[in-house]
């Protein structure tokens, strides 16, 4: 404690003679003892507590945080666009000098746009549905009054396209995002953030709804076009590892106050406050060790040594058709699942990760009956799923339990949690009333939760807890194997790095099997023992962890395996 | 080199150690939890209850409130026809010379049951027509659909003005124009709840249900009806509304049950709206005091039943 806060002390000193020293270059943005609330009156909750922030000219800035840090929120009271009752109720926030704080609405327009571009987090709902991509970025020209005239704002559109990176930039102009990827939008609405040039660009997880390959991709360009033109960069994230790759400096947040800044490689290589040692400790895109339970070491060299194994699940050739509709009555076959074989043996994970749309999700459907497969077949346990009654099949479901991704919409919310829990004790007649709340309390403390949850409701707990529920609901049954998809993607990496320890855990006590769906190769080195690259449908790569880690065979794989974020750092104690 | 270079540390506070702490000091909260805590704050909620409470005292105990009869032999005297209030008549008399504050209280168990079962089978109707449609989708979904736009078409007064002149007089009863109001009114609720379950049905949950083993038509009743019950009842409690309201159309067109009615009253008094308009106000009030008590108590369930009207407050 006290040598933390000797280093505080310290560091604040060298601040101060710092700034001495650099008096010539002044910070671009300028952030003291930002306060903003939330609700008026009584009611006004305070969520930023004295932020101080500085992002000089040319510099990259990643702020980064768990959800309800307070990152997003000090980058909209930057831009003035604080949502609902928002409201900066002390501080200053300069912008070369002049406090925006004080800025009326007129100017905070001007200003917008010209001095501060914007790239908001979500390119579905960020571009209106209704009018072209041209009609939208040529919006942004005219309202920064970058050129006037209907022939110069459109040559200035194309440009702004152009430089953004979308090829065949005066085709596009015409199209409409729903014909535009994910990855296309965010290039388009990048494109419209810089159209105006503005010294400061406010990047609010620009990429996180995106596939990692794509995300690098459209980051190394903005690098590019930020580098070539001088534009200052504050970078919202909550991903360590992008921050530690894309910013100069790292500023960390938690609970609405910052509790570490400085250099990147600073911050991961000597992180000096206990909740910044524990972010880089449990970051995955940073981590290089397989979480284990402590009672034995099961790690897999070689796809060899569990070959002889036997199989608890093993998938052949598996296919699974669509009929795409075409409009009128046509339709055209589309192959989600093309020829998918992988087993799994005993008391081990296998993770399938691919991108969007590479079918890893239809998989996990239909390993859990919940799909039908066009051809190929599923064993569990040696026996063929195809072949099964229904009464095998409802059997079967009590061998094997799914963990879904959103842990918002996987528990009825009108139910208590104790009988949530109970309910597959319930379908499947296990016990009698008294034997099944015994059997609740005992998976609660199985997940590290108290049991006066057991009378509460879903809604009451937060998204880890939640995720912690629908385990302890999948091991109610004792299940053999639980599928996994994507159970940690929506979970902030202190959470995630929880619920991946817990799974460790619950594995080595209760030998259970994990087919683990997920889209983050990081996870998947720290989560998994096996690991099977999908890509379009098709099992592009498949062997064990370290094999797949140290030596890809397939471009694609590495192409995934280059996209972690944070892969260039090394930490010590790693 | 430049104050870039410079390493903060803030002071370590305690609660940034706990990892997603459980909070149990929070009170419990669902859906319906959250929905009694907003409405029992509200005045206007308070008020709403209690009218609807005393309206339906009244229609179960209407002699708690008057001994006079409303009609019959010994109940009216054509002398005091339009005759104004005397003791033990507040309200005066009808032009038929029966009390009017009689014919009000027993009027209301009319309105109330006809306006209840009405609503309660147009509810069920259009509950199972929609949940059906949307959870089995496919061919069930476009048969029911088409036969709720069919009803759609037909206005409802419409339509039991015919089955009540249809139904032979000696038949008609509540019960017969309960059904013929409700019978034609379910098309919209069956549409809301149709929209609701195909929104409900695919949240994971009902997914993560039918994977524990649970049957198909059980995950419907158990988990997804619940989670798509709040927007009918709202709907349900203003329709009550619109019930009592064709009731009393239907009596007022004379194609009502023909008894005591408020529809009826206000139908007989409008003759002599010029003599004595007191006769035609009170049943007048009488209706749309009823209407306005259960319509606003719809409006504020809608309200804290809607999670996003919540959030803006």
């Amino acid at each position: 404690m006290t040598e933390i806060q000797n280093e505080v002390v310290t560091s604040r000193a060298a601040r101060r003679e710092a700034t001495k020293e650099n008096a010539v270059t002044e910070p671009l943005l300028k952030i003291r003892g930002l306060n903003v609330s939330f609700g008026t009156g009584k009611k006004a909750r305070e969520v930023l507590h004295g932020v101080d922030l500085d992002v000089y000219p040319g510099e990259t800035v990643a702020i980064v945080g768990e959800s309800g840090s307070g990152k997003s929120t000090t980058a909209a009271a930057v831009i003035d666009l604080l949502p609902g009752t928002g409201k900066v109720t002390g501080g200053t926030i300069e912008l070369d000098g002049v406090d925006i704080t004080r800025a009326s609405r007129r100017e905070m327009e001007s200003i917008r746009g010209r001095e501060i571009g914007y790239v908001p987090q979500d390119p579905m709902s960020n571009l209106n549905p209704v009018w072209s991509i041209g009609f939208q970025v040529e919006e942004a020209i005219r309202a920064n009054g970058l050129a006037s005239g209907r022939r110069e704002v459109r040559a200035r559109a194309i440009e702004v396209l152009q430089n953004a990176g979308l090829a065949d930039a005066e085709r596009r102009l015409h199209q409409f995002p729903h014909q535009f990827s994910g990855g296309m939008r965010q290039r388009a609405l990048i494109g419209i953030g810089l159209a105006a040039d503005p010294k400061l660009l406010i990047a609010d997880e620009p990429t996180s709804a995106l596939d990692v390959t794509v995300q690098r991709v459209i980051l190394d360009h903005l690098a590019s076009l930020t580098r070539d033109k001088g534009t200052s960069v504050l970078f919202i994230t909550h991903d360590l590892g992008l921050a530690a790759d894309r910013a100069d400096r790292i500023v960390v947040m938690n609970q609405g106050e910052i509790v570490e800044a400085g250099p990147s490689r600073v911050i991961l290589e000597n992180p000096q406050h206990p909740y910044t040692q524990r972010l880089v400790a449990a970051a995955p895109s940073l981590a290089s060790q397989r979480i284990q339970a402590a009672v034995e070491e099961r790690g897999v060299e070689h796809l060899e040594d569990v070959a002889d194994a036997h199989p608890v699940v093993e998938v052949r050739d598996l296919t699974k058709d669509y009929r795409i509709r075409k409009g009128g009555f046509r339709s055209e076959p589309f192959r989600a699942v093309d020829g998918v074989s992988f087993q799994i043996p005993r008391g081990k994970t296998l993770a399938l990760v691919g991108e969007s749309g590479s079918g890893k999700s239809t998989v996990a459907k239909m390993v859990l009956q919940l799909e039908t497969a066009t051809s190929g077949q599923i064993l569990i346990d040696g026996k063929d799923t195809a072949q099964m009654g229904q009464k095998d099949v409802f059997r079967l479901r009590s061998r094997m339990q799914p963990v879904f991704q959103d842990p918002y919409g996987s528990l009825d919310p009108l139910r208590s949690i104790g009988a949530l829990i109970a309910e597959p004790l319930r379908i499947h007649g296990v016990g009698d009333e008294k034997s099944r709340q015994a059997r609740v309390f005992e998976l609660l403390e199985q997940v590290s939760l108290p049991r006066e949850l057991a009378w509460r409701y879903p809604n009451e707990l937060s998204g880890g807890q939640r995720q912690r529920i629908a385990i302890a609901r999948a091991l109610a049954l004792k299940p053999a194997i639980v599928v996994l998809d994507e159970a940690v993607s929506a979970l902030d990496v202190l959470v995630q790095d929880q619920i991946l320890k817990l799974l460790a855990d619950l594995q080595g006590e209760l030998g259970l099997t994990y087919l683990f769906i997920t889209h983050d190769l990081a996870v998947v080195r720290v989560a998994a023992d096996l690991v099977c690259v999908m890509e379009k449908g098709r099992v592009v790569e498949q062997g064990t962890v370290d094999e797949i880690f140290a030596n890809p065979q397939e471009a694609y794989t590495q192409r995934l395996l280059d996209a972690i974020p944070g892969a260039s750092v090394n930490l010590a104690g790693h | 080199m430049s104050s870039n270079a410079t390493h903060y540390v803030a002071p370590v506070k305690a609660e940034q150690v706990v990892v997603d702490a459980v909070r149990l000091d929070e009170k419990k909260s669902n859906l319906w939890l959250d929905a009694w805590r907003d409405l029992r704050r509200r005045p206007l909620f308070w008020i709403s209850v209690v009218m609807c409470a005393i309206i339906v005292v009244v229609a179960l105990w209407p002699s708690l409130f008057t001994s006079v009869p409303p009609q019959g032999s010994g109940a009216c005297f054509l002398s005091k026809s339009n005759a104004g209030p005397e003791p033990g008549h507040p309200l005066g008399f009808t032009r038929l010379g029966c009390d009017v504050w009689s014919r009000l209280v027993h009027g209301t168990s009319v309105s109330m049951a006809v306006g209840l079962m009405a609503t309660a089978i147009g509810t069920l109707i259009g509950v199972i027509m929609g949940a059906l449609a949307a959870f089995y989708g496919g061919f069930l979904d476009s048969l029911l659909s088409r036969v709720g736009d069919i009803f759609f078409t037909i206005p409802y007064i419409v339509a039991a003005i015919v089955v009540m002149t249809v139904v032979p007089r000696d038949l008609r009863n509540e019960l017969v124009l309960a059904f013929a109001i409700g019978g034609f009114s379910w098309a919209s609720t069956a549409r809301i709840m149709r929209a609701e379950v195909l929104r409900v049905k695919q949240l994971d949950f009902v997914m993560a249900s039918v994977s524990l083993g649970l049957s198909r038509f059980k995950t419907l009743v158990v988990h997804v009806l619940p989670n798509a019950l709040a927007p009918v009842i709202v709907v349900a409690t203003i329709g009550l509304g619109s019930a009592i309201v064709a009731e009393a159309t239907l009596s007022f067109l004379g194609v009502g049950l023909g008894g005591v009615s408020w529809g009826a009253d206000i139908s007989q008094a409008q003759t002599s709206i010029r003599t004595s308009p007191m006769a035609l106000f009170w049943p007048s009030l009488a209706l749309t005091v009823t209407v306005l008590a259960f319509v606003t108590l719809g409006e504020l369930l809608r309200d804290a039943l809607d999670p996003k009207s919540r959030a803006q407050r």
